[in-house]
This record gives structure tokens, sequence and C-alpha cells, in this order.
């Protein structure tokens, strides 16, 4: 009962999308990558809304792309689909919406509504089924969708950016709500997502895409602490840099910015050193005795976060340092200023590249 | 208490209106507006009456009301799918497609009935196995008058229902399908609703288009009293004898499509959401 | 309902002037132009006329031109009522040459002509039928006859007017198709072989070439058309335009109309 796809959509504009994916039943993957990658494309290619270019879609057996002589169409698919802005069908009621699926499937009117009415119970929207989708809050509309594209009870299960549109607040909520409704659902799940939270928080397997390809893979655990690309790190809020390791020394690669880091653990040849930008310590002059690491640094970009200010250092290496506001007040930090970072061999974590 | 404040809010904001778009609009409806009160002016009130209620102009009106009305349906059956087609469709040339079909909007309404009666007409291509196999000879019928009618207002619905289309959200209709909804059904269910107001508005071209409409139809389809003689064709030929007569039957339709414009506006254009 | 009329002239002295024919031009050489009878004349003259002569006048048009050089003549053809009311409008006419009395009285009776009119030609009306005679029409009693298209003039045009007249003196009841609003209407019907009959001017017949025929037919004689020119009594250019009226009545005016069809007055 897996999911297989072997993506290739290859776009006029000479975009090309070659991936990979294995979805297992009850199985949460997410794809995630910047705008652009090509997730959008992969959702798109697994509907039937766009078709393959080449490699083949299928569901155990059962073919649903493979050109150039299979394409089964959007409509012909055991597909369920939340779309980014829901795309509810403005002019019928909530629970026509949801019912919509399983009319246009061939059920009688009387049960889908009763189904339809179910749903939106399960989704706590029992008492808005005569609502319009206008009158619903974004929160609520995003409950519908996703009634209504569970309704049909599809095999395959794709969410596009499910919770973007919403305000952060509700996000959290309604979040922690998709996740639950995941967690009961038995078929295949494709979450395709920007956000690393959501990811990170919905998925059992992540999936990360650039320009196209498949740069890394794996449980969100692991993509956490062992991010392979910029992109990655970045997503994960880690200091990434690659370099050649001989012991306990890493000499970093030009293009990682230069330098040598002391890392904790011993290894050789090539590798990734990452560590949290909480990890980075800053100092007016050179620390005497502290950190096993520390380097002269000069501020580039001071930025608040919600209860810590994230600075951005040029050096060799440059890093992203996160630091209380107190420390700011006192090293006076802005553009120019010039200091000395520090990172303790022990923060870091290496692994072979 | 609220609404009213609200309401004069909105009013004061409205009255700022730039004068560069001020002016030039007032002109605009001035010049809509004048000749048409030219007309009222010059009305002879006096017999207005007895002409309103004279038996031509009964039968006339009527049959305009009747062949705009059935010409309209026409242009919406064969209409509305042609927008989706020339919107939605995936056909090369689509650029020439949609120029021709604007094409009875260029013609000069004579020149389109001479056409019609080319292809439908007696000799006309068509026309001739219709004649020959079924007995049908649509030119001086009153559906003759309903295809010419139909000919020259379709533009008028095709183009405002492919606006329409095109300015619709299409991805409402990859919603539909990843529901499972054929082509069909979701142009029933999803498209069509979604682009209610454009068909709308592109019926009430088509139809006051089609109520007005005069070359074509005395071409094409003659002029007989109640058979093909509409209100447009009585005006004319009574501006040969008795323009008093021709600025009443002018009047009478005016009133007639202003009447069903205001209703049907009222009812579906500025139904709020 | 005398004044209704005047709505409709001022409709069309507006589109007469969009059109361009304007007079500003003509009524400034008028003064120069050269007493009555005077063999120089010059300038220019506008002459309207009833749409059936607009083959015919077109062509004395230019042989005027060429025997007075200097002198350009513009036409404005259009039916015979239009005429009428754009000049009693005080469209800038110089000439009027009008396809039926009644019209020539419409305007002589507001005073815009001052000279008696003149007929100078009559047109009576033949059958037009598609080349061919498909449907072997023979004379005027074939109008009667339900299962053939017929065509006419509407009552409310000269044609249909003098149609009916025939009609009615043959004592036959015509079952039309089609009242058409104007000559030309008719005629493309038939050209086109819609209708099997209808019933026009001998001119029209004539101008409408190979795909037409005519029957002439008896009857025609109960409806003699006498064509009326007359000057206009606000003509901007008054000697000209008697000049091309003397022209149209001259011998070779008058073939040129014989050829079109038109009949002695």
């Amino acid at each position: 009962m897996t999911l297989y796809a072997d993506l290739v959509v290859a776009r006029d504009t000479g975009f090309r999308l070659a991936a990979h994916l294995t979805i297992e039943p009850g199985q949460v993957v997410a794809l995630l990558g910047p705008n652009g990658a090509g997730k959008t494309t992969a959702l798109r290619a697994l509907a039937g809304l766009v078709p393959l270019t080449d490699g083949t879609v299928r569901l155990d057996d059962d073919s649903w792309d493979a050109p150039p002589g299979v394409f089964v169409p959007t409509e012909h698919r055991p597909v369920g689909v939340v779309f980014q802005d829901y795309l509810l069908f403005n002019h019928m009621t909530a629970l026509d919406n949801v019912a919509f699926g399983l009319r246009a499937r061939g059920t009688d009117r009387a049960t889908a509504r009763t189904a339809a009415r179910q749903w939106l119970d399960k989704v706590g929207l029992g008492d808005h089924a005569l609502t319009k989708p206008r009158a619903l809050s974004g929160g609520q509309a995003q409950r519908v969708a996703l009634a209504r594209a569970l309704a049909t009870d599809p095999r395959l299960l794709l969410l596009d950016e499910p919770l973007a549109a919403l305000d952060a607040s509700t996000r959290v909520h309604i979040r922690a709500e998709l996740g639950r409704h995941l967690a009961d659902y038995p078929g295949h799940t494709l979450l395709v997502t920007h956000d690393p939270l959501d990811a990170m928080v919905l998925a059992d397997h992540l999936v990360i895409i650039e320009h196209g390809e498949i740069v890394q893979q794996g449980p969100p655990a692991q993509v956490a602490r062992q991010p392979r690309t910029d992109y990655v790190a970045q997503l994960v809020g880690l200091n990434l840099y690659r370099g050649t390791a001989r012991d306990n020394v890493v000499t970093l690669d030009d293009a990682s910015g230069g330098g040598e880091l002391t890392v904790a653990e011993p290894a050789t040849g090539q590798v990734h050193v990452a560590f949290p930008p909480t990890a980075v310590s800053l100092h007016p002059r050179p620390p005497a005795g502290g950190p096993r690491n520390s380097w002269p640094v000069t501020v580039v970009h001071v930025e608040q976060h919600a209860h810590t200010v994230r600075v951005r250092l040029d050096g060799m290496p440059p890093v992203l340092a996160d630091v209380t506001p107190a420390t700011v007040a006192e090293l006076h930090l802005s553009p120019g200023t010039p200091l000395w970072a520090g990172v303790k061999a022990t923060e870091t974590t290496t692994y072979p590249s | 208490m609220t609404t009213r404040s609200a309401g004069r809010r909105r009013a004061r904001r409205r009255g700022r209106l730039p004068l560069v778009l001020a002016v030039p609009a007032l002109i605009g409806l001035a010049f809509l507006v004048v000749p048409l009160a030219g007309l009222l002016v010059r009305a002879p009130w006096s017999t207005l009456a007895d002409q309103l209620f004279s038996e031509e102009v009964g039968q006339a009106l009527l049959l305009s009301v009747v062949c705009a009305s059935l010409a309209t349906l026409v242009c919406l059956v064969l209409g509305v799918p042609l927008a989706w087609l020339l919107a939605r469709g995936d056909l090369p040339g689509r650029g020439v497609l949609r120029a021709l079909v604007t094409v009875p909007l260029v013609l000069p309404p004579v020149v389109g009935g001479v056409a019609l009666l080319l292809v439908l007409g007696r000799r006309g291509i068509i026309g001739q196995h219709l004649d020959a196999w079924f007995g049908i000879s649509l030119p001086f019928t009153t559906a003759g008058v309903v295809i010419a009618e139909a000919f020259v207002a379709m533009p008028f619905l095709v183009i405002a229902v492919e606006g329409a289309l095109r300015g619709a959200d299409p991805r409402y209709e990859e919603a539909a399908a990843t529901l499972g909804a054929s082509r069909w059904l979701t142009f029933r269910r999803v498209t069509l609703p979604a682009i209610a107001p454009g068909v709308v508005a592109g019926t009430v071209l088509c139809w006051a288009r089609a109520l007005g409409e005069f070359g074509a139809t005395i071409t094409f389809a003659g002029n007989f009293p109640g058979k093909t003689t509409t209100m447009p064709l009585a005006v004319y030929l009574a501006l040969e004898t008795d323009p008093g007569a021709a600025i009443v039957l002018s009047i009478v339709l005016l009133l007639l499509s202003v009447t069903v414009l205001v209703s049907l506006r009222d009812r579906w254009i500025s139904s709020p959401a | 309902m005398i004044r209704f009329p005047r709505v409709a002239g001022l409709l069309a002295a507006a589109a007469l002037a969009l059109a361009g024919c304007g007079s500003g031009d003509t009524s400034s050489d008028a003064g120069s132009a050269g007493t009555a009878g005077s063999p120089t004349i010059s300038g220019d003259i506008t002459v309207f006329a009833a749409a059936s002569l607009t083959e015919s006048f077109t062509r004395l048009g230019a042989d005027f031109e060429a025997a007075h050089p200097g002198v350009e003549v513009t036409f404005n053809f259009a039916g015979s009522s239009a005429l009428a009311q754009q000049i009693n409008e005080g469209a800038p006419a110089d000439v009027f040459a009008s396809a039926a009395p009644k019209n020539m009285d419409q305007v002589t009776d507001e005073g815009s002509v001052t000279a008696s009119p003149v007929t100078f030609v009559t047109n009576t009306l033949e059958i037009a039928v598609p080349d061919g005679n498909p449907a072997k029409i023979t004379g005027l009693a074939d109008f009667a006859k339900a299962d053939l298209k017929i065509a006419l003039c509407a009552e409310q045009v000269p044609c249909g007017a003098a149609s009916a007249m025939v009609f009615e003196a043959a004592g036959i009841t015509a079952a039309p198709d089609t009242l058409e609003q104007d000559v030309k209407a008719v005629l493309s019907k038939v050209s086109l072989g819609e209708v099997d009959a209808a019933l026009v001017y001998k001119t029209d017949v004539l101008a409408a070439g190979d795909n037409v025929e005519g029957i002439e037919f008896p009857e025609a004689g109960e409806a003699v058309n006498p064509y009326p020119i007359a000057v206009c009594a606000n003509a901007p250019n008054p000697d000209d335009a008697q000049a091309f009226v003397d022209h149209v009545l001259s011998a070779k005016g008058t073939a040129v109309l014989t050829e079109a069809g038109f009949g002695a007055p």
C-alpha cells in the first residue's frame, strides 16, 4: 500500500522538478523548501493537476501517471486536497462544500449531506453547516477545507500550505487540531510547507527540496540536528559549515567563509559542523581562557526576535548569534561594531557530509 | 443612527470625486441622455395613448420582446459554451477565433443579414438543403428574426462571459476536480455560479442589442406585420411618413428596455453577496 | 403633428453636416458667382436627389462639371421624404429632385421652394424576378399566390404606395411575405433569389444588373410616378442651381435618364 512517486516535471521556463517520494499508509511526509523549489508542482503532479514529463506515480500496482501511456485525470484519482487559500466554493454553504465531493462521486444527496454533517461535527463546525464561506473565520474555513478533502475518504491527502493563511494565534490551535486529524487518517499524507515548525510538528518524515531536487530527507529530529544545506540550517536555526576535519580541528571551506573550528568529536575527511546561534557568545576583546573557539567579527545586522536578539556577524567564518537585549545594550551593538565571537567546542555537532 | 452616519460618511467620500474624472463623466452622461430627452420633449403626448394601444404597436412590441428573448436564449445556450471554449479551451489559434467571434460587432448589420441569406436563405449554402429536405425556409419568418437577432447579439454575450471566465480563478475548477467532479459538473456547479454576474451582464447586453436590432433583421427576415415587424422596423417605417409616431414607438421601446433592465439590475446585479 | 418633422429633420441635418456636405464654402462662392443666365458660372452646388436617381444624376453631374469647369456638384442621395425634411430644416440644398410630388409639396408648402417644380421624368412599376424567372411569373395575378415568396415595398415608401395603387386598380389582393423599407432592399432579395417576385420601378430593375429580370405589366399605367425638380428658395448658389436643372431638362439629360429606364414626363 505504498505510494510511490518518481516525479519529473519539466516546464517551458526551464524549471525542472525531479524528486522521488514514497509515502507509507498513515505516514505524513512533509515537503519542505523555499519558494519556487517545486513543492507545489510536486503536489499538483500527485493530484493530476500537472501531468508528469517523465517518471511515475503509483499506489501499489495502481498506476496514476506514467507517461506517455498512462494518465488518470484528477477527478478519477482518490485524492483529497486542502489548498493554501482553501478554495471553498463561495456560493455554497459549508455543508454543501463538504458534501460536494461525495455528490460528485455519485453519492445520493441525503447520504452525502449526512456524511458532510458528520465531518463538520468532527472538525467542530456542526453549527456552521449553513454558513457561507465568506462568513467563516480563517480557522473555520481551514477546517471546512479539511473536512471537504477528507469527506470523500481519499487514499492520498495533499495539504498545500494548510496553515499559511492563518494568523499566528489561530495557527497554533489549528496546527494541533490538524495533527490530531492526521493521526486518525489511515491514508497517505503529503504536507507541502515552507514553515519548518509545521513540518516538524505534523510530519513523520521530512523531504527538503531546493531547485526542484531533494537535498535532504529524514525524520524531523535528525534533519533538525544535522542540516545539510544552508537553507535547512536556516530553517532549523543553526549555524552550518562544511570543512575538512583532522582530529578535533575542522578547516572550513572557502564557501563556508574560511577559518578553523575546534570541535568536540574527533573526525576525518569532509564534515558538516553545526551549532545553534545561542551557543555563540560575543565579547568586546579576545576572550581569555574561555571558549575553545574565538575569532574577530563585525556586526552586519541586528534583529529583534521574540525574546532574543539575533545578530548577524561577518568574519572567518560568518556567524549568527542569539543574545539577550542586555548584551546588545552592554556592547552597544550596531552594524559595523567590531567584536569577538566565541563558541565552545562542546556546543558543536560534527557529522560527515 | 450608526448606519445613517456611515451612509453620510460614504456620501462625503463619494463627493470627493476628482474633477478630472467628474467633468468628462458628466459630459459623457449628458451625451447619452440628452438625445433621449430630445425624444421625450418632442413626443406627441396628446396622441401617445392612441399610438400606444394601437394594434400594430402591441403586435410589434410583443414580437420584439418574444424574439429578443428567444434570441437571448439561443445566445445563452450557444454563447456560454463558446465563451468557455475561448477562455478555457486549449485551442490552437484562439486569438483568431476570438477575433472571429467579434465579426458581427464590426459587420454592418445589413451585411450580416445578407450573409445570413447567403447561408440560410432559400438558395443559401445550408438553406437550400433545409428547403429541399425539410421544407424549412427561414427568411421572412419569425424564426428568421430570432436568428438575425441572435447573430448580431451573440458577441455581446460571448465577450462578457469570456471576460468573466478569464477573471474567475481557475483553481476553483481544480479544487472541484480533486473532489471528483467531472468537467461538466464543475462547469455547472462551480464555474457558472462564480461567473453569474458576468453572465447576467452579458445576457442583459445581448437582450438589449437583440431588442434594438434592425439591419440584419429586416435584411434576413424582411418586414411583415405580426410576423417579422419588430419595434425597430416599425419605428423605421413610421419615420418615413409619420415621425411623431416614430418617436412614440421609440419611447415605448425605450421604456420597455429601461423597465426590464432596471428590474433585472435590482434583482441580480446589485443584490448584496 | 406639424412640429415633429422638424425633430427628424434636425437629426438628419446634423447627420448631413457630419457627412461633409457643409455649406460654408458654397455660400461664399455664391457671392462671386455670375449673374443669372451668365454662361461663365462657377462655384459649388449641392443637389438633393431621390435615391432612385443615384446612377443617372451622378452621370449628369459629371457631364455638368465637364461642361462648366470650376463647378463642383455635390449630391445628397436619400429617400425623398428624408430629403424634404432636411430642406425644410434649412439644409443648404440648391436643387431638390424628388421621386414623388408629395415630398415636393412638403417643401413648397413650407416655402422652401419658390419656383414652381417641373416634372422631368416619370417612373413606372415593373415586376422584378430573379434571373431566369424560376417561379415562371407572368403577370400581376401571380402576386396573389400564397405559395410564392413575394416582396413589396412598405406602403410608407413611394414604391409601396404605387404598388398598392396598381393592386387596387387590378383588383388583386397581394400576398406579400415582406414589406421592405426601400427599393434596394427589395432588389437585394430578388437578386439573392429569396423571393420569386417583387414590384419595383423600372429604373431599379435596370440598375440592379444581370441577376434581376424585369417583366412589364399592363396595370403599371395606373401608377405612373412623376419626378419633380426645383431650385430651392434658400439655395446658396441659385444661378448654378438653375443651370443644373436646365441641364437635367436638356436633350442630353433626357437621354441619360431614358437610358436609366425613366419615362418622359
